[in-house]
């Protein structure tokens, strides 16, 4: 039997002796968080399984578990421990048994409740505000520098200017239209609007029906529409030599 | 007292008895008999008389609503008969599943008073830590100030739920443990037995 091979199952290790041994050693487990006594039944556990007595296996633990018991000890009443030291063995026997006196209470008291709590397990009642809970620390992934380092660079710099260029409207001259509708009523007496501006762009369809009201205005042409987005139709100005003031009336009823 | 002794018309006793029950069924905490006076502004004693008969109407096997001391003041809760129900509601996450190691930490901070990590330590012989913390999250204990004033070990104590869990009038219903004297005794001997034996 190989007592550095013992499997141990406790609330705060489990795995090999050898093991845990290593993680004291190398203050890596607390052994005030180990229970001692538990790795002690393992061991007899596993003693009692074989036939024959392993003297040597109980030496070799024996060792081990003592230094353990020290150390946990020391761990345990840091403060103590040179107070302890002077004692004689009488009174050390006298001051242990005294704590495990206690810590019988303790584990009666514990009892005590224990029974309380299931005899008191069929009362309900309503509670106050729930305890807080513990702070939720927020995790944060480990990061590289090289990376770090780079994204605040990245912030560091100036950001480049946005360019507006898709944003400028640009419209076709006014002029170009008022020259394109004189041409065409001179060719022909009426035309209708929707066609002729058919084939071109929204924005031109704009400048071309700012074209047709200045003409409007400047009475060299007529518009007519039957109904609202009826279409336009445009013909030579009949009026040309009627009162402008009738002709802005007639064109105030015809639009409202 | 000098007082004047005067008759206690009951129909306004029942009427303070009404507030009484209001006020308790509002409360998520024992409400002690001073705090209750204080509210229905009120004597004390007209208050302790009207608690009796909210106490009487309120009973085991009366109604499922139950009136009791607990934890230095009265408090509403349910009957025991309708626990079943209740259970099929209501978690108490305050008392399940309450290990080994909690129950002896437990009894150390209700027997010992405001008592310490290391205090706790001591007796038990493993670190206290996890189990502490596992009983303020539950708020079965609470911190109590520290050791030497500011700077020294936080100590706990424990609360007013864990009184209302384990249905305790106060901490002095704790049963006294010193009959363990014979055990102490009993130890002593095997030790000094071995001791001597391994002196000679």
């Amino acid at each position: 039997m190989i007592v550095r091979e013992l499997e141990l199952d406790l609330d705060a290790f489990e795995g090999p002796f050898d093991l845990l041994l290593a993680l004291v050693l190398k203050e890596e487990l607390d052994l005030r968080d180990v229970d001692l006594a538990g790795i002690i039944t393992a061991f007899l556990e596993r003693l009692a399984e074989r036939e024959e007595l392993d003297l040597e296996a109980c030496g070799e633990f024996l060792v081990l578990i003592a230094a353990l018991l020290e150390l946990k000890a020391r761990a345990l009443f840091p403060d103590e421990a040179a107070e302890l030291a002077e004692l004689e063995p009488e009174e050390a026997a006298e001051e242990l048994a005294r704590r495990l006196a206690e810590y019988r209470r303790a584990k009666e008291a514990a009892t005590w409740l224990r029974e309380r709590l299931a005899g008191e397990g069929d009362r309900f009642f309503r509670l106050g505000p729930a305890p807080l809970a513990p702070r939720v620390e927020m995790p944060l992934a480990p990061q590289d520098p090289e990376t770090l380092a780079r994204v605040l660079r990245l912030l560091s710099q100036d950001p480049p200017d946005v360019s507006l260029a898709h944003m400028a409207l640009r419209f076709p001259p006014v002029s170009q239209f008022l020259e394109q509708f004189r041409a065409l009523l001179r060719r022909r007496s009426r035309f209708d609007f929707e066609t002729e501006v058919a084939e071109l762009t929204r924005l031109e369809q704009a400048s071309a029906f700012l074209a047709l009201l200045e003409l409007r205005r400047a009475g060299e042409l007529a518009i007519e529409q039957a109904a609202p987005f009826a279409p336009i139709r445009v013909s030579r100005s009949t009026q040309e030599n009627a009162d402008p003031k009738e002709r802005t009336a007639q064109w105030t009823v015809r639009s409202a | 007292m000098d007082r004047p002794l005067r008759l206690i018309p009951t129909d306004s006793l029942d009427r303070l008895a009404r507030t009484l029950e209001a006020l308790l069924v509002v409360a998520s905490a024992p409400l002690p008999v001073e705090e209750l006076a204080a509210v229905a502004d009120d004597d004390p004693e007209r208050v302790e008389a009207a608690l009796r008969l909210v106490s009487e109407r309120f009973a085991e096997e009366r109604s499922g609503i139950v009136l009791e001391y607990v934890a230095g003041g009265w408090a509403f809760r349910a009957s025991r008969e309708e626990a079943t129900a209740c259970a099929r509601l209501f978690e108490r996450p305050a008392q399940r599943n309450l290990s080994q190691a909690a129950l002896e930490t437990l009894a150390l901070v209700a027997y010992l008073g405001p008592c310490s990590r290391p205090d706790i330590a001591r007796v038990r012989g493993v670190a206290a830590d996890s189990a502490v913390s596992n009983l303020l999250e539950r708020g079965l204990i609470a911190e109590a100030g520290r050791d030497n004033g500011a700077g020294g070990v936080v100590r706990y104590r424990t609360t007013p739920l864990f009184e209302r869990v384990f249905g305790l009038e106060s901490l002095s219903e704790l049963p006294r443990l010193d009959d363990v004297g014979a055990d102490a005794a009993e130890i002593r001997d095997r030790l000094n037995t071995v001791a001597e034996r391994r002196s000679a």
